[in-house]
């Protein structure tokens, strides 16, 4: 150091540890760009393409707007989105407001039923459904009309959408500070005026969350409207008919952009709204324990049980058709079902697979998330790349499996692409895992590390100590609940997904996702419910053995969370 | 990542282990081979074939026919697989038309059918296996709704099969495409048009593959399905109360077919099983699943098949049916497709 | 010879809005500074533009002689501590105070000697093995000093290290800190909008107001002398009277008039404020010929607990307080109501440009 420094600086210089976060930076938005916007590219490129790849601008646009069918389906997506987000919001909304506000019996077993649908592929609401209300349905008259078509998508849409709206409804209802409730009552308010002028607007960015959380989750899956959808055109199956159906992937391109359109949007304005946001717990907020209240607590039990049994409902109806010998002429129960060798050639390989595919997904796809969120955050300047990386993290939310399965082809089987390598390999499962569920790990990792003291950096720098050191043995032993978190997200959807791996799976690789879906098309419905059970089971016991580890384990770790 | 390095790992050691095995096991060709058939037929046909080329290894990558059509075309630029056994020949002749299939005449194949051939010299393709799209009509509902049991398409039109019927939606699957353009073949254009605007009124809904009707109509879900034989068979071989039946104006098919993809590492591999594939022998492995078959000496005798299916066959273009594909299927969305089909009220 | 640190034409901006007006700035060694304003005047942003947590859109700041302008904050010389503590919650308190200590090629008795003598040093000789949630407020606060003085930095930055604390630990918290400093002599630059807690604490007291330097002086300068009404009114109570300036040294008030020390730079005529202290009316004893006597009813009063402070009323809608003392108030009986003679002493009058 000399004193012959400029007089006027404008800049600030670099220390090594600005210069290492922010060439991690880069490498993470080159990651994001590798693995996200390419592949989408390079699949909806092909929108302004014609099918032998001649440049055609916007006329697969106009033929799609053009074409009544195609219009109605994008009107059908909406309108099936709008209805589901409507139900599955005060029903989610309800039931977060009976574990958080309300006494409850068992409520860890409320709460855990509530999970149950994120752990199931979406094939299995589907299944169940025909088993319930099918033509041949056990409850048929109950139900009055067919299944396949809206309803049946409604139905298992609020199934599989109820989670994600639980969760996101939890937090925001949990904290809560109880002194701005003793004022309302000091100021004797009645129960619904408190509601409405405190729980409410309390819970308002969870709910804006949560409605528009559902409203991607429906529009983008295929899945639930394939099997169900009857005659029902939405957009999602109409990329399935055009890329599938058709091998039309400009046609399918077009219409994965016009499915993107809504979605994208959902998520701007997510993002607004988040930006205005303030911390509501400041450091002196009083925590929130609900008193007892005996009409209150039996209403809302009443009405966790009954969702609850909903849930169990179809779960257990998908398990016992998973034991029928044959449906539904035969009722008798056997487990032979469950001998996936004699469905599939690939057999437990396939159920393996997915084991290490999602163990592999939790591992890689947690540490890129959390340290790339906490490189977006506490990176110093930098801005442009910054809200390079914040823009990319929010596409995948937006963006349907099929099209990103699909994109991966075009993009990492290109004869000139040296990833090439990683083309029909495990790693690309994972690395597309990652990609395809990015913005949860990214949102999850950024709320955690915002409830972290901002100035821990600033310390670590007054005291010359690298910022690695402050991460590793302060901010990531924080955020470790978080982190786990993650990891099981990713562990569980990896588990489940289907719509963009169907396309890159090698022989050694097939999942058991993708092998339910398979048996199923060849008419093993009771096999296809089988591994669909075996697979809630396996994510389920990952949960529970995270939710037993975190009392007894980690509750050592973190003694110092207690006063 | 240690998971992966692992994996490496593990193979690495694997390739060294056959190594030391022996200059018999190092010089085992591995062949990707690209299908559609059954999960349950994978293991049976990789045998047969391993058995009688023991130098050669096959790794299959299956999926519905839709999904590998797509993804052999998307990977058209750098294609994976070495060859293609038993995928439909419509998508395979699509193939040959992108110029991605490696011309080969397999030994033996002069002997078999012609239809089963691609008619190009030398071969593009060779077809080894004929699926027909019949009618899967389930009997114990009918019983229970006293339904008579049709005998032709045009039965399907009667009143009394209102909301009764499934077909797959030619839009997402090959068997619905087949079985629209059986009917135009066999009414003529117009006529065929408005059977099916007279079928739209009984269809209770449009699937998305051609196995789901047959499967449908097998447990009871409709009573009747427009679908891929095969699977109907499979269905009433596990205890499904249906009947396969053959409409007597005939019926649109599908072959399913052999093919070398283009710029394959392992050509004499690949044209090893092209001939295996070829062969009588081949053929017999065939007949027990499919009741038609390449080999005009095969007597297939699979059990639960209708008896005079091959009878039936329509003459169909197979040039005509892709030349003309996008027009049909964009009139047949036109009318049928979603909420904008015009259909009688339930 | 120049301080120990320097600041010249130091500008901030945050897009449209300016945070600091070209600050200029001396701060000798081993001097407790203090950055006194209302919240949103820049003190803060002052302050991390001297650490280089939030750089300066201009201007140079230079510590000891160096240029460290341009520099990150792991390049400068500081130790910091923050409104919240940012104590690293999962460490124990003798981890959290040997951060800093670790990096520094020590060993680990080393280390240990130093943690304890630091943790006596605040006060808090057995809380080694401790959490950071198992402490009081006061308590994690002198854990946060002892974390940032354990390098011994050669300028200690405090952010409003006493505001999150209640009134008594607080007052406590300010004179062992002040005598820490004294006894370690380290260059101190505190933030606070206490300016109870500026007067008793710092050597000087920089008044800050919407980004610019208002005075910088001792507390008593700062008290006796305002150098701005702005200074004269946020320090301590202040009675504003609006007046015309009569030169060469006499204010108009209404109806009445005041005798001031002369004014240099006011135009006869100027619309001014005229200020005096509540302690500094005079009401007993008046020599008869007290300069400024005004006839006054006491419109108000406020018990203060050791005095009352009295809104007095001067007629024609001139008002001012005072305070008296218990003794005075039963002296002389005042009472709501009361007419009393005051006296307001000229040199104790400060007259600023309206």
């Amino acid at each position: 150091m000399t004193a012959a420094a400029p007089a006027r600086p404008m800049r600030i210089g670099l220390s090594r540890d600005d210069l290492a976060m922010r060439a991690g930076l880069v490498l993470l938005a080159l990651w994001l760009i590798l693995t996200l916007a390419l592949p989408l590219w390079s699949l909806l490129a092909k929108g302004f393409q014609d099918r032998d790849g001649n440049f055609v601008g916007l006329a697969n646009y106009i033929t799609y707007f053009s074409t009544p069918a195609l219009v109605q389906s994008a009107l059908n997506s909406l309108k099936v989105s709008l209805i589901c987000t409507v139900i599955v919001v005060p029903i989610a909304f309800t039931y977060a407001y009976a574990l958080t506000r309300a006494v409850l019996p068992a409520r860890w077993l409320f709460q855990g039923i509530a999970l149950i649908p994120i752990f199931a592929p979406s094939l299995l609401p589907g299944l169940a459904l025909v088993y319930l209300f099918g033509n041949q349905g056990f409850f048929k008259k109950l139900f009055g009309g067919e299944i396949y078509g809206m309803d049946g998508i409604i139905v298992a849409q609020v199934f599989y959408c109820l989670p994600h709206a639980t969760m996101i409804l939890v937090t925001a209802l949990r904290t809560a500070d109880a002194r701005l409730y003793e004022a309302a009552d000091a100021l004797g308010a009645t129960r619904l005026r408190v509601f409405l002028t405190v729980t409410l607007p309390g819970a308002k960015y969870g709910l804006i969350s949560a409605a528009l959380v559902v409203f991607t989750l429906v529009i983008t899956d295929f899945g639930i409207a394939k099997v169900i959808g009857g005659n029902f055109n939405v957009l999602a199956t109409d990329v399935y008919k055009q890329v599938i159906g058709q091998q039309n992937f400009s046609m399918g391109a077009v219409v994965g952009m016009v499915l993107l359109a809504p979605a994208a949007l959902a998520f701007v304005v997510d993002y607004l709204v988040q930006r205005k946001q303030v911390a509501l717990l400041t450091a002196r907020a009083v925590p929130l324990v609900p008193h007892p209240s005996r009409g209150r607590d039996l209403a809302l039990l009443a009405f966790c049980g009954t969702v609850a049994f909903a849930i169990l409902a179809i779960l257990g109806m998908a398990v016992w058709g998973s034991l029928i010998k044959y449906w539904p002429y035969n009722l008798s129960l056997t487990l032979s079902h469950y001998n996936l060798a004699a469905a599939d050639a690939s057999g437990w390989g396939a159920y393996f697979n997915s084991i290490e595919m999602a163990l592999g997904a939790a591992i890689v796809g947690t540490a890129v998330m959390f340290v790339g969120a906490w490189l977006a955050e506490k990176t110093r300047g930098f801005g442009a790349m910054r809200g390079l990386v914040q823009f990319l993290t929010f596409l995948p939310m937006a963006v349907p499996g099929l099209v990103l399965g699909l994109g991966y082809i075009f993009f990492f089987n290109a004869p000139g692409n040296p990833l090439n390598v990683l083309y029909g390999t495990m790693s690309i499962l994972v690395i597309n895992t990652v990609a395809h569920f990015y913005t949860v790990g990214h949102l999850t990792s950024t709320t955690a590390l915002k409830q972290i003291d901002p100035e821990f950096e600033s310390v670590s720098a007054s005291l010359k100590v690298p910022v690695w050191r402050t991460f590793g043995r302060v901010t990531a032993p924080i955020c470790l609940p978080a982190i786990v978190d993650i990891a099981i997200y990713m562990f569980v959807n990896a588990m489940t997904t289907v719509s963009a791996v169907i396309f890159l799976y090698s022989p050694e690789t097939k999942l058991a996702s993708v092998a339910a879906v398979n048996i199923e098309e060849s008419g093993a419905t009771a096999t296809a419910a089988a591994l669909c059970v075996l697979i809630v089971l396996t994510s389920a016991t990952v949960k529970a053995a995270h939710l037993l580890a975190d009392r007894y384990l980690f509750d050592r770790l973190q003694a110092w969370r207690r006063r | 990542m240690n998971l992966f390095l692992k994996r490496a790992a593990v193979g690495l050691a694997a390739i060294a282990a056959l190594g030391f095995a022996g200059s018999a096991w190092a010089q085992k060709t591995r062949l990707t081979v690209y299908t559609a058939i059954e999960n349950e037929q994978l293991d049976p046909f990789k045998k047969a074939f391993e058995a009688d080329n023991p130098n050669i290894e096959i790794a299959w990558v299956r999926d519905s026919t839709g999904v590998m059509t797509a993804r052999i075309i998307a990977e058209k630029d750098n294609p994976r697989a070495d060859a293609i056994w038993g995928l439909a020949a419509s998508s395979v002749a699509l193939f040959g038309s992108m110029n991605m299939l490696e011309p080969y005449t397999p030994a033996g194949s002069a002997a078999l059918k012609p239809i089963f051939r691609s008619g190009k010299s030398p071969e593009t393709w060779v077809g080894m296996d004929a699926f027909l799209a019949v009618l899967c009509f389930n009997t114990v509902e009918a019983a229970k709704g006293n339904k008579a049991k049709p005998t032709s398409w045009a039965d399907l039109t009667k009143p009394e099969y209102k909301d009764s019927i499934v077909m797959p939606n030619p839009a997402s699957s090959g068997t619905g495409y087949l079985t629209v353009v059986g009917w135009l073949a066999a009414m003529g254009e117009e006529a065929g048009w408005k059977y099916m605007d007279a079928l739209h009124q009984n269809v209770a809904q449009y699937l998305h593959s051609g196995s789901a009707p047959c499967v449908q109509a097998a447990k009871g879900e409709r009573l009747m399905g427009i679908g891929f034989d095969m699977r109907g068979a499979s269905e009433k071989t596990k205890g499904a109360p249906i009947d396969l039946i053959v409409p007597k104006e005939g019926l649109g098919w599908e072959m399913e077919a052999t093919a070398i993809m283009k710029g394959t590492k392992n050509l004499d591999a690949a044209k090893k099983l092209a001939d295996w594939s070829a062969s009588k022998k081949a053929n017999e492995l065939y007949g027990k699943y499919y009741a038609i078959v390449a080999h005009p000496d095969v007597k297939a005798n699979p059990p639960n098949y209708p008896a005079d299916g091959e009878k039936a066959m329509l003459k169909l273009d197979v040039e005509w049916m892709a030349k003309n594909r996008d027009r049909i299927l964009a009139e047949w969305s036109k009318r049928y497709d979603g909420k904008s089909a015009p259909r009688a009220p339930r | 010879m120049a301080g120990y640190l320097e600041i010249r034409g130091l500008v901030k901006r945050f897009g449209e809005f300016t945070a600091l007006h070209d600050i200029d700035l001396d701060i000798a060694e081993g001097e407790f500074v203090c950055f006194l304003g209302p919240s949103g005047c820049g003190k803060t942003t002052l302050l991390r533009a001297i650490a280089g947590l939030d750089p300066q859109t201009g201007g140079t700041i230079r510590q000891r002689g160096l240029d460290v302008s341009s520099l990150p904050p792991a390049k400068r010389d500081f130790g910091i501590v923050f409104q919240s503590y940012a104590l690293f919650p999962n460490l124990t308190v003798h981890d959290n105070v040997a951060y800093g200590l670790v990096s520094r090629r020590k060993t680990r008795a080393e280390i240990g000697r130093r943690v304890e003598e630091l943790l006596a040093l605040v006060g808090l000789p057995d809380s080694g093995r401790k959490y950071p949630a198992q402490l009081s407020g006061g308590q994690q606060q002198r854990v946060a000093l002892a974390r940032a003085i354990a390098t011994a930095p050669g300028l200690l930055l405090l952010d409003e290290p006493l505001s999150a604390l209640d009134a008594r630990v607080r007052v406590r918290l300010r004179h062992e800190i002040k005598a820490l400093q004294r006894r370690l002599g380290v260059t101190t630059i505190m933030v606070t909008h206490d300016q109870e807690e500026a007067l008793t604490m710092a050597d000087r007291i920089v008044v800050m107001n919407h980004g610019v330097i208002e005075q910088v002086g001792t507390p008593q300068e700062i008290y006796r002398r305002p150098a701005t009404a702005f200074v004269a009114d946020f320090i301590g109570a202040m009675s504003f009277l609006s007046g015309t300036f009569e030169a060469p040294a006499r204010v108009r008030v209404g109806a009445l008039a005041f005798g001031v020390p002369p004014q240099d730079g006011l135009a006869a005529g100027a619309a001014v404020q005229l200020c005096i202290r509540p302690e500094d009316v005079q009401v007993r004893n008046l020599p008869a010929d007290a300069a400024n006597r005004v006839a006054v009813s006491v419109a108000e009063l406020d018990f203060v607990g050791s005095f009352c402070r009295a809104t007095l009323d001067a007629g024609a809608g001139v008002t001012l307080t005072a305070d008296f003392s218990s003794n005075l108030m039963r002296d002389l009986g005042v009472e709501l109501g009361r007419r009393l003679e005051i006296a307001l002493p000229p040199d104790r009058l400060r007259v600023f440009a309206a």
